[in-house]
């Protein structure tokens, strides 16, 4: 994998670590955020924080779909997919996120029509395929599979369907960014931006972090030395006192992002005033609701939705480690209460939760085992 | 869901949007109206994320995240085991 090699050079990466730790200021602090899943994925499984100066901090964001769905929503899903005559159809990785009733998984055990899909093409085909009844597709996802639920949509309203909904719970990122940025808990000195959902919403939507709030951006791609890369751009803007927008991942991130998936978002979909996140509460206009055009396949419609509000489990930190006050070694049902087989939270649901990153490769690391073990003593 | 996984193109079928894709020697059908703008021809590499095209990408950049996947481990054979079972048409 020669290609590869270009992004993995060990001594490409000792370079960057070298010229990052010559920019810190002494006696300076830096606390940097990456907001995507993807990312925290990639600094545990190789250890990049190893990498880094001591006075740098990398924190968590909340950039994992399925780690910020309350509980909440989990029970409306499951009170839809409980009608006799409906089957609900949802991602692999909502299977296990745990409602108050416990999750999808446990609901399809005990027999009811919940199917697994790759995508919401899948089930507008199982919709087709089953005119007697009535499909929902759990919508979840940010920006990056928004526009596929967008294009699911507007695809079954050109067929004339009569059987397929979508219950949307579709989270838009930059608002989260934001409740981030105002929340007196945590200071940080810049942000590594999301890859994949700026494929679509490209990189101006960050600028208003960069003016208002003063912290660089830079926009990163999912390889080790991306993330290197990324850190020493941040810290560059840092010294030269500056705080702008930088895209790192340009070989695959447009700076305008993708104009036709915000087109279709934007045809059938609208914000909702506010929706609460997992952890973070509720985050005004953070989240998307199915137009009035395309009323037809909004389930929250279409049937009587209880929209019950479920607290999170006491035990449960989750909204700490999602907006990067804690280290999931921190919570204290950390590995011990909660792991993937278990999950507590969501967080240890999703391999791109932080919870789960942590505990799938956390432990490579020696230091890190005795982090672990120290830390999930309660 | 949440990965975009690359795919190379082998074909473009008859319906509109609708590609032959192979990832990781799994060949299914995806919808490319998301690049209606600058659509693939085949031979490209798309990044796909839920049975979509989202952005197209070159061929060294398939190659890193494609090892980006195989280093996750179970989550990428989860998801390609989703996209082995998907019956786009
Ligand atoms: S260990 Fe479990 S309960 Fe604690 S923050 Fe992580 S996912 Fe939530």
């Amino acid at each position: 994998m020669r290609f590869v090699d270009e992004f993995r050079d060990a001594d490409k990466a000792h370079a960057l670590s070298a010229k990052i730790a010559a920019l810190c200021e002494p006696g300076r602090q830096y606390k940097f955020m990456e907001v995507c899943g993807g990312h925290t994925h990639t600094i545990y499984k190789h250890g990049l924080e190893d990498y880094l100066p001591e006075s740098i901090t990398l924190v968590h964001g909340p950039g994992c779909p399925v780690c910020v769905i309350p509980m909440g929503r989990v029970d409306d899903a499951m009170h839809l997919a409980a009608q006799d005559d409906v089957i609900m159809t949802s991602f692999g990785d909502m299977m296990r996120v745990p409602g108050s009733q416990g999750s999808f998984f446990d609901a399809k055990a005990a027999g009811t029509d919940i199917r697994m899909v790759y995508s919401p093409l899948d089930s507008l085909k199982i919709a087709r395929n089953n005119p007697d009844q009535r499909v929902v597709f759990m919508a979840i996802g940010f920006e990056t599979t928004a526009p596929s639920t967008a294009m699911t949509i507007m695809r079954a309203a050109a067929e004339g369907l009569e059987n397929f909904s979508v219950f949307c719970n579709h989270v838009t990122i930059i608002p989260a960014i934001k409740a981030i940025l105002d929340s007196p808990d945590l200071r940080l000195d810049g942000f590594i931006g999301p890859g994949h959902v700026s494929t679509v919403i490209g990189c101006r939507p960050y600028e208003f972090i960069a003016r208002d709030y003063g912290k660089p951006v830079v926009v990163a791609g999912f390889e080790p030395l991306d993330i290197l890369q990324s850190i020493y751009m941040l810290m560059v803007q840092l010294s030269e006192h500056r705080s702008e927008v930088e895209n790192q991942y340009s070989r695959v991130v447009p700076w305008d992002g993708n104009p036709v998936a915000l087109k279709v978002i934007g045809e059938t979909m609208q914000l909702r005033p506010y929706f609460e996140w997992r952890g973070l509460g509720f985050i005004s206009h953070s989240a998307l609701s199915v137009r009035e055009q395309y009323a037809k396949f909004d389930a929250e419609l279409l049937f009587d939705v209880p929209g019950v509000r479920v607290a999170d489990p006491k035990a449960c930190q989750c909204g700490e480690v999602l907006k990067g006050v804690l280290k999931p070694w921190e919570c204290k049902v950390f590995g011990t209460a909660c792991t993937p087989e278990t999950p507590i939270g969501t967080c240890m649901v999703s391999p791109e939760g932080a919870c789960a990153a942590y505990y799938n490769f956390g432990r490579m690391n020696r230091n890190r085992v005795a982090e672990v073990t120290i830390g999930s003593r309660p | 869901m949440c990965l975009g996984i690359p795919g190379e193109v082998i074909e473009l079928l008859e319906q509109p949007d609708l590609a032959r894709v192979d990832v990781s020697g799994v060949r299914r059908v995806i919808n490319i109206g998301l690049l209606a703008d600058d659509p693939p021809a085949p031979g490209e590499w798309v990044l796909i994320h839920v049975g979509f095209a989202l952005s197209k990408i070159d061929e060294s950049e398939a190659a890193a995240a494609l090892s980006f996947l195989e280093g996750i481990g179970q989550s990428y054979a989860d998801e390609l085991e989703a996209l082995a079972e998907s019956r786009i048409e």
